[in-house]
């Protein structure tokens, strides 16, 4: 049983922060707070998707060593990392893509998804700011408590403004 | 019709149709960012949705002469697991063709009431941020891969959130609105990517198509059924599916008129569309949790919604606030269709999707035409404006019967189809509820409608106002279009179940 | 100026901002051969010209480095991007497929290391502007409270 629990500590800690992105964002009335909870949401999911990425006994996914014939691959214009590259990318299916590799490399693709997560995160939390500091100017308030009691106060002023007028267009 | 467009086109157009249909507003975008006049911002707008339309329309001809039924682009020359993949099938091509069709008339009537309420120098960065919009919601409908329809998603949903808080010249409460809006929005695509990130776990690939090839073979499996619940919910939060709706009335009241029109018209159509997909496409109505899932979860709130949203309709003073809600309420209907797991029930959904995105495309642009011309959106303004502003509240009219589902209109026609699907299934009781909830909304379309039509003016208004040309045109080609359509359902009805049969991976049978 | 107690920091950044940036150029120009690449060299540029702003204030970055050429250069990233698949296209091949850059056979790499560069590019002054353009939205406001009032 401790096994199974220390086993999936990852995803453990993952769930954790979820709840409580979620818990921060429903439950807070702090619009800054709220936005926090997304985040931790959002950075919760991108270390779930990089755990999925992990390989047992896998390192960083650069072709190194042996899979790059020749020795000392990376450098520009060297065609064994192209013919590398090209047998991975042209093989017909993925045990064959994968068969002749002497390393094991993690999957880089989750990290490359998160990649663009994190940037779409960090679109929504800008425009998320901005909004804040918007609502700041206009509420004077960034409570969403206190911004609903400002926009009922100015409902219900506006509605006996009106009522007042018909009154006296009628009069 | 279709024969004459493909020969026509050229070649290029032909071959690249699929990528030039996003890419053509998304390249666009940025250079609106960098023109600094509003009208020149607006032009290319509708240069570039009704570039997106011509494609559309290539597309959907394309794949009606297909054999197969399926347009796919590989972007970058990728083959389909490896790289992305553009896939048009008939689904695809309806929503696309509906996005872009009312992309163009929006982008028409957007010009007056973009003047009236943003401010001048942000026209260009208004048109800018449109634009991204619209590309990311062609995007969402036109990808076959999953993770890119998140990207999409959240394209279009960012710069969604921009356009409504924009609202907040006329109205302060926009900002908390479009707040509301992008924590909410942003917890439901996140959502969705968790799904994904299950699917893929399970599956080892993004691509739509090989997800749906695998799945068969992993009937139990626990990831591949959290992985539904949690698409389900996170594309039931962005397609305002109820409950998960509370941030749509609020959005849609304080936004620019512009954007509400459009947006009540295409976003929630789009989620829809996406989770249409993940539905029929790459789960299988077959599957057993999906089955309950149907039964248990997607039709009783599709009930729910068609009834407690109505009723909240009946007691708004806001005539925005009341469509809004009466969306919700809609959204009901196409669930209730998806959830009915027939084909006649998808297609009757999508049926009532098109047709809903027309009424309340028409609805939307009268109210923002009202909103043009007398500053006011509570059914106390609108009292006595059918003689001021005869064109403008016809054409409103109109589009109310047709919500509300009355003969000769598209809304009758969905219903109509939508009762056939029930009925096929035996579930009269359901049926029953859909008429009462048409019921209700003769009770909320009828309260605006006599307000216009019968009750004198407040203030009377000593000269007639109508709503400038550039609503009027577009608004009645809605309003006309929901006539035709009513009368002669040959054109979206076949969309619509061509559309059904490709999501349940068949072959179209017209 | 003589009670100016930030001129160790002042100096030090005049020293470190041209070795950020040249790391930047390092990262950007590392991407298409190893890890790096436009997104990560875009960021470390943002980061160098932001180090100039906390230092020296945001006006002076802001005459430095305007806020219209940020917002112009993230559009102008975008396009570059973008019109590398439109390239692609003029040439004949699929969108942002690299190899038809130059239209060579299968198995010239041309194509693909200029398409990646560009690419990569087009990403760098993208996520720079974008970045600096967040930066200077908010930090450009009005603070209201004043900074010795912290």
């Amino acid at each position: 049983m401790l096994e199974f629990i220390l086993d999936r500590g990852n995803y453990w800690a993952i769930i954790g922060l979820m709840m409580i992105g979620l818990y921060i964002s429903f439950a807070s009335g702090n619009l800054i707070k709220r936005l926090v909870g997304v985040s931790i949401f959002q950075t919760s999911i991108c270390l779930f998707y990089v755990t999925l990425g992990k390989v047992t006994g896998g390192t960083a996914p650069i072709l190194f060593g042996p899979d790059v014939e020749g020795g000392h691959g990376g450098g520009h214009g060297a065609e064994e990392t192209h013919a590398a590259l090209d047998a991975v990318l042209t093989a017909a299916s993925s045990s064959e893509r994968y068969a002749d590799l002497a390393n094991t490399y993690s999957n880089p693709l989750p990290h490359v998804l998160m990649l663009t997560a994190i940037v779409v995160g960090v679109a929504t939390l800008s425009v998320g700011l901005a909004l804040i500091v918007r609502i700041r100017e206009a509420y004077g308030t960034i409570e969403s408590d206190e911004v609903r009691a400002i926009d009922m106060e100015t409902a219900i002023a506006q509605e006996a403004e009106q009522e007042k007028a018909e009154r006296e267009a009628l009069a | 019709m279709m024969d004459i467009l493909l020969n026509a086109a050229p070649r290029w157009a032909l071959l690249h149709a699929p990528v030039l249909l996003v890419m053509m507003p998304l390249f666009l975008a940025p250079v609106l960012a960098l023109v600094p006049n509003g009208r020149i911002a607006w032009l290319v707008s509708i240069f570039a949705t009704a570039a997106s339309l011509f494609f559309a329309l290539i597309l959907l001809g394309q794949v009606q002469a297909s054999p197969v039924g399926v347009v796919s682009y590989d972007i970058g020359n990728w083959p389909m697991p490896i790289g992305i993949v553009f896939r048009v099938d008939a689904l695809n091509a309806m929503i696309l063709l509906l996005v872009s069709a009312v992309g163009v008339l929006a982008t028409i009537f957007s010009w007056p009431t973009v003047v009236a309420e943003i401010n001048k120098q942000k026209h260009a960065l208004f048109y800018s941020a449109f634009l991204v919009c619209f590309a990311g919601l062609c995007g969402v409908a036109i990808t076959g891969d999953a993770f890119n329809l998140f990207v999409f998603l959240e394209i279009s949903s960012i710069s969604t959130y921009v356009l409504v808080a924009l609202g907040a010249g006329r109205d302060r409460r926009a900002l908390p609105a479009a707040f509301n809006y992008l924590i909410m929005g942003t917890i439901g695509a996140s959502f969705y990517i968790i799904g994904v990130g299950f699917l893929y776990a399970a599956t080892g690939t993004l691509n739509i198509a090989d997800i749906a090839s695998q799945l068969p073979s992993l009937a139990g499996n626990r990831s591949v059924e959290a992985g539904f619940a949690f698409i389900v919910i996170g594309l039931g939060l962005k397609a305002a599916m109820w409950p998960l709706h509370s941030w749509l009335p609020n959005a849609y009241s304080y936004s620019p008129s512009f954007v509400t029109m459009f947006l009540s018209a295409t976003a929630t159509k789009v989620a829809l569309y996406a989770l249409i997909r993940f539905l029929f496409t790459v789960f299988r109505p077959e599957f057993a949790f999906e089955q309950a899932s149907f039964t248990f979860i997607l039709m009783p709130l599709g009930l729910a919604a068609m009834i407690s949203c109505s009723f909240q309709a009946v007691f708004q003073t806001d005539v925005r606030r009341t469509l809004a809600y009466s969306s919700v309420a809609q959204v009901g209907y196409m669930i209730l269709g998806v959830s009915i797991g027939s084909i006649a029930g998808l297609s009757a959904g999508l049926f009532h999707l098109l047709n809903h995105a027309m009424i309340k495309g028409a609805l939307f642009m009268a109210v923002g035409g009202v909103v043009l011309t007398y500053q006011g959106t509570t059914i106390r303004d609108f009292a006595g404006l059918g003689r001021s502003a005869p064109w403008t509240m016809t054409g409103f009219a109109i589009a109310a019967l047709s919500l509300i589902g009355v003969p000769l209109t598209a809304g009758f026609q969905s219903k109509l189809q939508l009762g056939y699907a029930l009925f096929e299934q035996g579930m009269w009781w359901a049926v029953a509820l859909v008429v009462f909830s048409s019921f209700l909304a003769v009770i909320y379309m009828g309260r605006i409608l006599e307000a216009i039509f019968f009750q004198a003016p407040i203030n009377p208004r000593k000269f007639r106002k109508e709503a400038p040309i550039l609503i009027l045109v577009p608004l009645w080609v809605l309003a006309l279009a929901n006539i035709y359509f009513g009368i002669n359902t040959e054109f979206p009805l076949g969309l619509a179940r061509d559309a059904a049969a490709a999501a349940f991976g068949l072959e179209a049978f017209r | 100026m003589k009670s100016d107690h930030h001129v160790i920091l002042r100096v030090v950044t005049k020293t470190l901002i041209p070795i950020i940036f040249l790391y930047a150029l390092y990262v950007q120009f590392h991407g298409d051969s190893g890890p790096g690449g436009g997104f990560q060299a875009g960021v470390i540029v943002a980061v160098a010209v932001i180090l100039y702003a906390l230092i020296f204030g945001v006006p002076a970055a802001m005459r430095a480095i305007p806020p219209v050429f940020t917002r112009s250069l993230a559009a102008v990233g975008v396009l570059l991007y973008a019109g590398v698949g439109f390239w692609a296209l003029l040439q004949g091949g699929q969108y942002l497929e690299y190899q038809a850059l130059f239209q060579e056979e299968p198995g010239g790499h041309h194509g693909q290391h200029v398409g990646i560069i560009l690419i990569e590019l087009g990403v760098l002054f993208g996520v720079s502007g974008a970045m600096l353009t967040i930066f200077y939205a908010f930090a450009g406001r009005v603070a209201e409270i004043r900074d010795e009032d912290w």
